[in-house]
């Protein structure tokens, strides 16, 4: 029989064992400058992803039905032009009014019906599915507005740190003429960023090489 | 357009990132699969916005209480070395990560998922699926009992095995924090012939191993492992070029 071992997250604080970073520098308080703990380094997500990452709820940045609300479909194409069926792909973005459900935005986190604004699929049909809601447009920091977008993660089985990339939308051509970081890439480049119209909602597919290699971010 | 906010005044941390030199690289030429899939292109920096600086809260309510056990399912106890994995986590100022999301998945005592992809001719284990999940506590914490995963064949280069390793998936508060990686047991000799051990660079490798715990090993039940987790966090230098006037 299992041993019960109770919550598992109620351990008492041992004020006795201060954490220590692997480097030997006793943690005395917050670490900055030249004091700072390395982060952990990133791995593949590799070919199992579906044993720990499947959510049923998973493609809903939206909750089903809610007003507004479209798909977001694409598939994700490896350097020889194969679609790749084990990779998940991750957004997140912004609501309607240009809120986030999340408390690190500085205007407060916002609470829009419906919405969680993240959402994760993985393509093992060939393709992935999002349903959500087209985001607002918010401050670009430099005076401007940004367009509407959606930030995006790829993972699979041979990218060994996640990708980044960002989905605009094509019925949105005058804000993605404002967009600071629309501005900053070539034409081509723009277009890979680009969600077209689709049957139920919007079409975005990812090359992850080749001609066509989608523009990724460093963040 | 509704509730749209308008530029100004706002202050936005920025995250801090690694060097090349202590970072794993997206491609790696001796990890095979990375040939096709890795981008070749140098990646286009994104300033830290608002999308950037914002993340998903996603805690206790993705999880059951069985999550943080994974050595029992299907009423039946799991074949293996029982072993507690514990350890913070916190981002790179120190300051820990309260209720985050962590999710573990991994192979079973015999080295085999229960994925249809996996095949080789090792036994599954009606009593493990090797899914778990916990949310941190108030100081960063987390811990789950599993049982030790074994090595596994992979077909990458002639006999290759991977060490032994629990796949963790973590957010922090933000799209930048997010996390996929892999924790390792110490000191396995398998550790030399593995690429995705050996794409992280050397200096960075030791922060990918769990330590051997004996604190918190537990008397006659289960040995234990120890494994912080350390997510970026926000760049603390003051900004030098802030309020320099419009750069469009």
């Amino acid at each position: 029989m299992s041993k019960p071992i109770g919550n598992p997250l109620d351990v008492p604080p041992n004020p006795s064992e201060p954490f220590q970073p692997r480097s030997g520098q006793r943690g005395s308080g917050f670490l900055s400058g030249p004091h700072r703990l390395g982060t952990t380094p990133s791995a593949t997500v590799g070919p199992y992803l579906a044993i720990g990452l499947s959510w049923a709820d998973g493609e809903f940045a939206a909750e089903e039905g809610t007003s507004g609300g479209f798909w977001i479909r694409g598939t994700v194409v490896d350097g020889a032009g194969a679609v790749v069926p084990d990779a998940m792909v991750e957004t997140w973005q912004a609501d309607p009014d240009g809120g986030f459900p999340s408390p690190e935005d500085p205007r407060g986190a916002a609470t829009y019906p419906g919405f969680r604004g993240y959402a994760r699929a993985q393509t093992l049909s060939g393709e992935f599915s999002i349903f959500t809601l087209k985001p607002g447009r918010l401050p670009d920091g430099e005076g401007g507005l940004q367009a509407p977008h959606i930030d995006v993660s790829i993972f699979a089985r041979g990218i060994l740190d996640r990708v980044v990339t960002r989905i605009y939308f094509a019925d949105e051509a005058e804000a993605n003429a404002e967009d600071v970081v629309l501005r900053g890439l070539s034409d081509e480049q723009r277009s890979t960023l680009i969600a077209t119209p689709g049957d139920d909602g919007y079409r975005f597919d990812v090359y992850l090489q080749g001609e066509r290699e989608t523009v990724f971010f460093a963040v | 357009m509704t509730g749209t906010t308008t530029g100004g005044g706002l202050h936005l941390p920025r995250y801090t990132q690694e060097d090349a030199a202590t970072r794993t690289p997206v491609g790696f030429p001796d990890y095979r699969s990375t040939g096709l899939r890795a981008p070749l292109r140098t990646p286009v920096d994104l300033p830290h916005r608002l999308t950037e600086v914002t993340g998903p809260v996603l805690g206790e309510d993705r999880v059951l209480a069985h999550d943080a056990d994974l050595t029992w399912r299907n009423e039946g106890e799991a074949i293996g070395q029982r072993i507690l994995v514990h350890g913070r986590v916190l981002d790179s100022g120190g300051r820990p990560v309260p209720g985050a999301l962590v999710e573990v998945w991994q192979a079973n005592a015999s080295g085999r998922y229960r994925h249809v992809v996996d095949n080789w001719p090792a036994p599954l284990d009606p009593h493990f699926d090797g899914l778990g999940r916990v949310v941190t506590d108030s100081l960063g914490r987390y811990e789950f009992l599993t049982i030790k995963p074994g090595a596994y064949p992979w077909g990458n280069h002639h006999n290759a095995w991977r060490p032994a390793h629990i796949h963790f998936s973590l957010f922090g508060r933000a799209f930048t924090q997010r996390l996929v990686t892999q924790m390792y047991f110490p000191e396995d000799p398998l550790f030399g012939q593995d690429p995705i051990f050996n794409a992280i660079p050397a200096p960075a490798r030791h922060r990918a191993i769990s330590r051997y715990s004996l604190e918190r090993t537990q008397d006659n039940w289960a040995l234990a492992y120890e494994w912080d987790i350390v997510l970026r966090g926000v760049d603390q230098t003051p900004f030098e070029t802030e309020d320099d006037g419009d750069v469009a």
